[in-house]
């Protein structure tokens, strides 16, 4: 599945398709049992923690720390090779999910393990709006 | 007797084959699956009627619904017990874990295990795609456009990090793994370099430089593995698996509880206590080396050194032939070769030439244990073993 950029564009399934509307919404959801009171990411139908399939989706902060981060300097594909260095980093949300992104709005030089961000959107097909990262 | 401690010295490693390696044009997975396959049986001077078992790893380039009945096929070998397996990198040593549970238990008897890939040559453009962006997860992961070394990449600048581990550390693993290659005559490099021509390399994934990356090769390696009791009739030395451990702990990097620790120290010390043995008993190691962070993770969690300490281990030349530890005799995944899931088996078949005296001039002197590790994924699934000359 490839946008118009070339670039791969995920395909929402039944269990990831709220996600998507919520980015595309400009919201960062989070799934939280019912029973359990876990927060999770990636959107599952049961609960990775008690596997009941009691979730409720809720919005999350969008805030997070840098846990770790690697510099792209060779590109996977063609369709990134204009944006070669970019960075990518594994973010540890407030509400306690890690999630990959890419972080922007800063030079690489000021990337760093613990620095604070915050989510920010890039439209990437019709559907799909991507979370990315900047400084906050 | 423990039920853990039932398979110490229960089979033997009584065959080894290694195909030529690098870039095999014209060679495709299946005959390189076979030509292992045939080597090991030579070397085992066995019959193919002989094996009841076998396991193979589905190819990347040539994949098949039954990888390992059309390898039986091609072979006209009719096992009982056959079996493709997948955990990735740690796929050679699971089936070695495997064969010996089968051996065990009597579901066969003797068991060829062959692997092969052609990833060098082999590949379509979109294959080679679809085989960077393979370990990540397809809506989560994938869209950020980072190739596989960018997830090793995470795991040494998490470890740079914690424990103050330097690039240098990082190079000292690729040319420790070189000078080993140097003696290693199938080896794929075996020019001898130093800690600046890693550093002056192209910058692949900070801070990952291309000399920390491993090789992407064509090329197959093959074991056969029987009952200790019938090991002795065979010609060459049989190499005892004294210990088998696993450990998986995810399957995405995003997934994984810790950055700087792996399921290695489960897999080690399933694989330690099976054989009652401890990591003052081993006198060489060959680890999984598909980035050189990963050598220093696994040396922390297979008990070598304390966690934090892998990268000072590497540097005071712990790990060099004549050190406390050599490791990856052989030139590893660094600089022998890669071929994919078939990688590691390399490993074992150099394992089991150490423990017979057969590695030349990059022979361990006295080698009477050795530990072999691999891991699959992104740190995600772990297989150790620990082999010895004796049965106990
Ligand atoms: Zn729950």
């Amino acid at each position: 599945m490839s946008a118009a950029s070339g670039k791969p564009a995920p395909r929402p399934t039944v269990e990831t398709q709220p996600y998507w509307d919520g980015c595309r919404s400009g919201e960062l959801r989070l799934q939280r049992c019912a029973a359990c009171e876990h927060v999770q990411f990636p959107p599952r139908r049961f609960c990775a923690s008690c596997l009941t399939a009691d979730l409720r989706w809720e919005s999350a902060s969008g805030r997070g720390r840098i846990r770790t981060f690697s510099v792209v300097r060779h590109p996977i594909s063609l369709a990134f090779a204009a944006e070669v260095p970019y960075v990518v980093a594994l973010v540890e949300l407030d509400e306690g999910p890690t999630i990959m992104a890419g972080i922007r709005g800063c030079q690489i030089e000021d990337v760093e393990i613990g620095l604070a961000v915050e989510v920010e959107f890039e439209q990437r097909s019709d559907e799909i709006y991507l979370p990315y990262f900047h400084p906050c | 007797m423990s039920r853990s401690s039932s398979l110490r010295g229960a089979v033997a490693i009584v065959g080894i084959g290694d195909t030529e390696v690098g870039k095999l044009p014209g060679r495709g997975a299946t005959e390189l699956t076979i030509d292992a396959g045939a080597r090991a049986l030579r070397d085992a001077s066995i019959d193919k009627s002989a094996i009841d078992g076998l396991i193979t790893s589905n190819s990347m380039v040539d994949p098949h619904m039954y990888h390992a009945e059309m390898v039986a096929e091609a072979m006209q070998i009719f096992p009982r017990y056959c079996m493709t397996l997948a955990a990735g990198g740690a796929t050679s040593f699971a089936a070695i874990h495997h064969a010996a549970s089968a051996i065990a238990t009597g579901l066969c008897e003797t068991v060829l295990i062959s692997s092969a890939d052609n990833l060098r040559t082999g590949l379509t453009r979109e294959q080679a795609m679809v085989q960077q962006s393979s370990t990540g997860h397809p809506q989560f992961e994938a869209p950020y456009g980072a190739p596989v070394p960018v997830s090793y990449a995470f795991i040494a600048q998490a470890h740079m990090h914690q424990f103050g581990t330097t690039p240098e550390q990082l190079a000292a693993v690729a040319v420790t793994t070189r000078r080993h290659a140097s003696l290693n005559p199938n080896a794929e490099k075996r020019g001898l370099i130093d800690i600046g021509d890693v550093l002056e390399s192209r910058l692949i994934a900070d801070p990952l430089h291309l000399l920390d990356c491993s090789l992407v090769s064509d090329g197959g390696s093959a074991v056969v593995v029987t009952s200790a009791e019938r090991a002795v009739d065979h010609p060459e030395r049989p190499v005892y698996l004294l210990g088998a451990g696993e450990g998986h702990s995810h399957e995405h990097i995003s997934a994984a509880k810790s950055l700087v620790s792996s399921a290695a120290a489960e897999s080690g010390e399933r694989a330690y206590a099976m054989a009652g043995l401890t990591p003052k008993d081993v006198d060489f190691a060959e680890l999984y080396d598909c980035f050189t962070p990963v050598v220093l993770i696994e040396l922390e969690d297979l008990g070598f050194c304390a966690k934090g300490e892998g990268g000072p281990y590497v540097e005071a030349g712990h790990t060099a032939l004549g050190g406390r530890l050599p490791t990856n005799t052989h030139g590893g995944l660094l600089s022998h070769t890669h071929p994919g899931n078939p990688g590691s088996m390399f490993a074992l078949t150099e394992a089991v030439m150490q423990l017979r005296g057969d590695a030349g001039a990059r022979q361990v002197e006295g080698a009477e244990v050795g530990l072999v590790h691999a891991q699959g994924g992104i740190l995600s699934s772990h297989c150790t073993l620990l082999l010895g000359r004796d049965a106990s």
